[in-house]
Formats: structure tokens, sequence, C-alpha cells
């Protein structure tokens, strides 16, 4: 890299190419040529750089100029004013909505000023397609320790040591899951990376392997040494065909290199990786239900033990990891356990990927240690809730996780202190909801998620959460009654209690979370038939103000079902038994005339 | 297993022979059997289920079992341009309901239907990964951003 003075960083994350970044690459690559500069500067595509509500993101290193909202366009006066002139382009750094300040520098942004990057650590600074770049960012170098200098034994202590917990969503200890795996004698092992983001809403473990796919790759081969294993599978969503292309890339290098394959760095350790496909499952992130499906067949779980430790894939000792867990580990080898456990809290250490995104002014993929409160990353790093309004909830933990309020906001985040308000970590969405949103609505949302995805083994999860689901859509209509709601809750922790994996038995969570923080909410759908947060349709009432109609008719023109009458020029009336609740009249009307209760 | 009646043709016969070969006819292979099926053919018909449930010898009901427990696999044609409309969290909360609606609305078909002049087909989807530009909906490999449900008609358009 040394070569080239400077550095033009394009965010190649899904998010910035669905906003053609990539076109914003080949303009700056075309300038630069034009210019004569393409042997002074380099233009390299990156993964993600988590700022996905600005962007398309380019930087500019070594001065660190970050610059939003790109387009394709803006590469003729990048290369100008910025490569030529030395001068950033005002128009197109990020500008601090409280100071109203262009802020140039991003680590003066709010969004990253409390943010701490382990596993994202790579992610929009190097080139993900080019296995020296990570090289060149101690990339194996973890792995050459091991193989040189520490025995498996050493590797498990220190894992143990470090503290890290599994970031897939249950937090169980890492270094004691492979110490188990590495106990079992059998003449095959497996070293499994669990890739099948289901969670509607997070995207972290996609951004690692499209921005920094060697990560994962050297810590598989670190947990293979230390378990015993000579085989690895990436279990990867065929959704993700950017994090697949980029997988495969990155294999084939660090084949090429003998990073993986047989005898690696000279040593007697031989480990390599295939990919398996997913194909759509959300049940599948569970991981007897993720074995099942990589060996060809429906993903259900089993009951565990035997856990996936003594039998697995094919029957032999598996060790199953998420994404995201596997790539902090390099950086824990590197840096040493003292190090990584002097982050976070007492019984989480290290730091924890979330993806924020909802009403918030800045969605996008952070990074912070655990025990930072939502205050900090809601209000600080997300910059607080869009367009003004307020703060009402957050959703932790996806489908498996609650609905958190304002009295929880001061709460340090980690996976016990989430466990205990009734919600979990889950892998990381968090979804931030203001006062239009209706907490039944949200609920009925994730159960219709549940009844999707539960794969029908277990009753409870089968019948149970699509009663869940049936019930409450009972109630948005306006049909539910208190003795419902009594329902609702025995219902829940009867799923809890009583389903076969961790899907079923966390499926209930978004109810019973919500019922809990938001209960005259629901009071308030059984009897008084209303929506607080005006969001179920079957309970809004449109009303005209007779003040304010002028008698244009618009409304009465505009209403599908002839529900309102009139004179022109008079005061017109809605018929609440023919209404359906379409809103069209509210959207027609220019007056204001039209009411919404 | 379903209402369409193809008729495979030896080439079609062929081809699933040849991906089953390419994976040394291994039931462990299923899936990438499917993906690589579908990949070619579009869906997986039932025809094209018992033809590979014959070369992996498997039973059909476990190839069928397996085409219909993910939701990645379809037993029905896609239009020319297939329209998913993501229904993650993300896009949730910000509106995507009302998009979808839209797209009901405008092709009069539901979720999972294709038009009858096979040109467009609607799906919904859990989170295609670009939240910050919820809510999304992607028509083929485009992406759309921030969509609104008087966009649908312009995007539409685009493809007429």
């Amino acid at each position: 890299m040394s070569k080239f003075r400077m550095h033009l960083l394009v965010c190649g994350g899904t998010g910035c190419r669905a906003s053609e970044s990539s076109l914003i690459g080949e303009s700056l690559k075309r300038e630069l040529e034009e210019k004569g500069l393409g042997n002074e500067v380099q233009v390299i595509m990156t993964g993600c750089f988590g700022f996905c509500e600005k962007g398309p993101v380019v930087k500019v290193m070594p001065d660190n100029t970050f610059y939003v909202q790109v387009k394709p366009e803006d590469a003729a006066v990048i290369v100008a004013e910025h490569v030529i002139k030395g001068r950033p382009v005002q128009r197109l750094l990020y500008v601090d909505p409280k100071t109203r300040e262009h802020i140039t520098d991003s680590k003066h942004m709010g969004f990253y000023r409390k943010q701490i990057r382990i596993a994202l650590r790579n992610c929009g600074f190097i080139n993900p397609e080019n296995i020296d770049e990570y090289i060149a960012r101690e990339g194996y170098a973890a792995l050459g320790k091991c193989l040189s200098e520490l025995s498996p034994a050493d590797v498990i202590d220190t894992m143990k040591k470090s503290g890290l917990r599994g970031r897939g969503g249950a937090g169980f200890p890492a270094g004691l899951k492979w110490e188990i795996a590495s106990r079992n004698k059998a003449d095959q092992k497996y070293v499994v990376c669990n890739a099948d983001e289901g969670d509607p809403g997070a995207f972290m473990d996609r951004s690692v392997l499209e921005g920094d796919p060697h990560s994962v790759l050297e810590a598989m081969a670190i947990c293979g040494f230390a378990i015993g294993a000579s085989k690895g599978l990436i279990y990867i969503r065929a959704e993700y065909p950017l994090a697949i292309d980029r997988l495969k890339i990155a294999i084939r290098q660090a084949r090429e290199y003998g990073l993986l394959g047989n005898n690696i760095f000279g040593s007697d350790f031989s480990f390599d990786i295939d990919l398996r496909y997913g194909a759509g499952a959300f049940v599948c992130g569970e991981e007897t239900a993720l074995i099942h499906s990589m060996e060809g067949m429906r993903g259900e779980p089993t009951n565990k033990p035997p856990f996936p430790a003594e039998s697995g894939f094919l029957g032999k000792p598996t060790n199953v990891n998420n994404v995201e867990t596997f790539a902090s580990v390099p950086v824990i080898i590197n840096k040493g356990w003292e190090w990584f456990s002097s982050i976070g809290t007492e019984k989480s250490k290290g730091t924890k990927v979330f993806a924020l995104a909802g009403k918030i002014n800045n969605v996008g993929l952070i990074e912070v240690p655990m025990g930072t409160t939502l205050r900090e990353i809601i209000f600080e790093i997300g910059g607080g809730i869009k367009n003004g309004k307020k703060f009402k909830a957050v959703q932790t933990g996806g489908p498996s996780g609650g609905c958190l309020t304002e009295e929880h906001l001061d709460t340090p985040i980690d996976f016990d202190n989430l466990l205990a308000v009734g919600s979990m970590m889950g892998s990381g969405g968090m979804i931030v909801m203001d006062e239009d949103d209706c907490m039944v609505s949200i609920a009925k949302y994730f159960l219709e998620f549940t009844v999707e995805e539960s794969c029908g083994k277990c009753a409870p999860c089968r019948i149970g959460n699509k009663r869940l689901h049936e019930l409450l859509t009972h109630i948005t209509k306006g049909n539910g009654t208190m003795a419902d709601l009594d329902r609702l809750k025995n219902m829940s922790n009867v799923i809890k209690d009583t389903s076969l994996c961790g899907l079923g038995q966390s499926s209930p969570n978004p109810v019973l979370s919500t019922m809990n923080n938001f209960w005259n909410e629901y009071v308030a759908h059984v009897t008084d038939k209303r929506c607080p947060a005006g969001s179920c349709r079957d309970l809004m009432r449109y009303t005209i103000e007779v003040d304010k109609c002028v008698g244009c008719t618009a409304c009465a023109r505009g209403c599908p079902v002839n529900a309102i009458t009139g004179e022109r020029k008079g005061p017109h009336f809605i018929d609440q038994e023919k209404c359906i609740k379409c809103g069209a009249c509210f959207d027609k009307c220019k007056f204001g005339a039209v009411l919404i209760n | 297993m379903s209402s369409i009646k193809i008729e495979l043709r030896q080439e079609d016969l062929d081809k699933i022979h040849e991906i089953c070969d390419s994976f040394d006819n291994e039931p462990l292979e299923l899936i990438n059997v499917l993906h690589r099926t579908q990949e070619h053919f579009g869906y997986l018909p039932a025809e094209v289920q018992e033809a590979i449930a014959a070369k992996l010898n498997i039973s059909t009901a476990q190839v069928y079992g397996v085409v219909t427990f993910y939701s990645f696999f379809t037993m029905t044609p896609k239009g020319k341009h297939p329209i998913s409309i993501c229904m993650g969290t993300a896009c949730y909360v910000r509106g995507a309901e009302k998009v979808l609606d839209e797209f009901r609305k405008e092709l009069s078909i539901q979720v999972g239907q294709t038009t009858a002049d096979g040109k467009f087909s609607l799906s919904s989807l859990r989170c295609v990964g670009a939240c910050g530009l919820a809510p999304v909906v992607l028509v083929g490999e485009k992406t759309y951003g921030r969509v609104a449900p008087d966009d649908v008609k312009a995007i539409l358009k685009e493809y007429e």
C-alpha cells in the first residue's frame, strides 16, 4: 500500500452498493487516470463503514476525511479539489445536526466517537478481496502465533480467560465450548461458522463477511487447531450473494498462500474450509437445526443433549460459533486476553456490534464496549429520534427479544442485564420506535414472523404461536376483551416453558415485554377500542370537523365506498357504518377538516 | 403436489442428472442440488423434484419436504421481473406494509403470486441488510431505497 500517497476508500457494503457506490469507485478511477494520478492515488472498494444512513460513504486516507451521500458525479470535484489541491470538499462533509458544523475527520463525528471496533476492525479499511491488505493489518499473525508458540490447551485457556461469550444470541462462553469439543475424541471433528443471519433488521454478520472475510477464516483455523479439527464449514444464507463471493475469493487466496490446506506454516496442522448454503429458514440459527440443514435435511432442531460438541455434523464432535464471535478471536490472540477482558462489564467482556435501525437519525452498524447504555447508543451515536419525535421503545434481540422503554435507557447493556429486564442480546438488532408505533402491532409483527418461521416440529411453538398471533390480530381489530389479555399472558408462559428449542422458548418475549411495559396500551385496545399510537387501522375513526369543512366535495369524490355525504359548499359527514377506514378522505382534504381519533 | 403440470424434455432431465452428478449423487448435498437446479429452471416443479429424488435414490417426499421447508425454494415460476419487498423490522417500522399494499393493489396479485402475463411476481423477504435505505424494494437485482407508496406506480412503469 505504501507506494500510493493517498487512498480513496469507497464503501462497497450492501447498503452503499444499493446506492450505486460501485459507480462512484469507477468514476473516481477514471478521473484519476485522466489526470495522470493513477499511480499516486489508489481507489479501494472496502466493506461497510457502518454509517449507512448517510451512504454512500467515501473516506480519504491518510487524512481521514469522511464524505457522505456521495454521488458518481461528485468524483470529479473530489479529485480536482481534494486530491490535487488538498482542499476537502465542504458540501460533501458530514454536518453535525446540533452545531451545524462541517466535520472533516470521522473521529470527531458523534456516530464514531464512542465506538471501539474489534469485530469490525477492518471493515471500511481494507479491500476484502485482497489477502495482502488483511495480512498488512496483522492478519494471520494470530494463527501463526498459535501454531508456533502455543499449544491447543494454551489457546483454549486464552479464550476462556478472555471472557468472550457467543455473539449469536445466548452468550455461551466461547472458550468453554471449545474446551468441551476438544475433550471429545474422534477421528474427525468439525468447526462450523454460523452465518445464517436470519434476524430481521440485523446485518452485522453479513458486514463482517463482506468487509473482512479473512478474519473469520483465520479464527476458524485457530479453533480447528484448538479442538483438533481439520475441517471447517461456513453455513451461509443463499440470500447473501456478495458475502458468498467474497468468502470464495478469500478461501481461494488463503489456500494459495498456504494459510489453509495441508501443513499450515510448515506445521503438522492441516485445515480447510468449505461453504454450505442455507435456504431461508430462521430456525437454522439454532445449532442442531443448522447441522441438519447442512446434512441436506429439513432444518429441524433436536433435543440437547447430545450437544453438537459430542455429536454434531455427521455424528462427529462439532463446534459451532457465529461470525461475530469468530471475528473477535484473532485480536484476542494477538493482543492477549488481559486486554480483551479489560473492556466491557464484569460478566460480558469485549464489545458488541449492533445494527441500529428504525426511527433513528443515524441508521447503521456500530460496535461499542459492553456496558454502554441505551441512551448513549440511541441519542449520542444514533443521533436521536427521526423528525424530532419522541422516543417510545427500543426492540433488542429481534423476534426473540423484547421492547425496552424510557426507564431502561440508562441500563448498561450486556447479556445479563438485558435478560434481567425481559429482553435479550440476540444477535444485536436494535430497532428504535417512536410515539407513532403501536406496541400491540409490533408484538403482532414479530409473532407473524415466528409463525412463518416455526419449523412445526413441536406443538407449543407450532400451534401456540399461531394462537398468540390470532389473539393479537383480534385485539388490533378491536374485538379483544380483558380475558384475552389473560389468555395471551398464560399462553405465552406455557410456550416459553414447553417449546423444544430456543425459537419457541423465546418467541413470546415480544408479547410479554410489551405487555409488561405498555399494559395501558393493551387495555386501551380492548376496553376503549382505541389505538393510542393511531396505527391500528380498524380502531381509527374518521370524522369531519364541521367548522373547517368548506364543502369542496373532494373527500366524497375520493371515498371508494361512498360513505361521505353532504351538499356542495355545505358540511360533509362520514357514515361510520360504511367507512372502511382507508384514509382516502384524510389524504384528499386540503383544509385539515378530516380528523382521526 | 402442484397445480402446474409440466413435461420434462430429455435435455431437462440431462441437466438435472448433470447437476446431481456434479455432487456425486450424494443425498447430503440435496440443498446444494436444489439451489443449482432452481438457478437453472427458475423454480422447482413437482416433476423436477421427482427426477432429483430418483437420481439421488431418496424418496420424493424427502425432496418435497426440504423444498417446502425453506423459503428460498419455490414451486411456482417467478415473473420476468420479480419484486421483493423487505419486511425486516427496520423496513416494517418505516412503512413497508403500506408499500406492499400498494404493489398488491397495482398488480392485483397477492404475495407469492405472479401476474397473468408472467411479467411481475410479488414476494416479501426478511431484511436485505440495507436498513439505512428502509423501506427497501428489490426488482430483479435492482434496489430501490426509501420507497413510499406513491413511488410504486413510477417503479412499475420502468419495466413496461
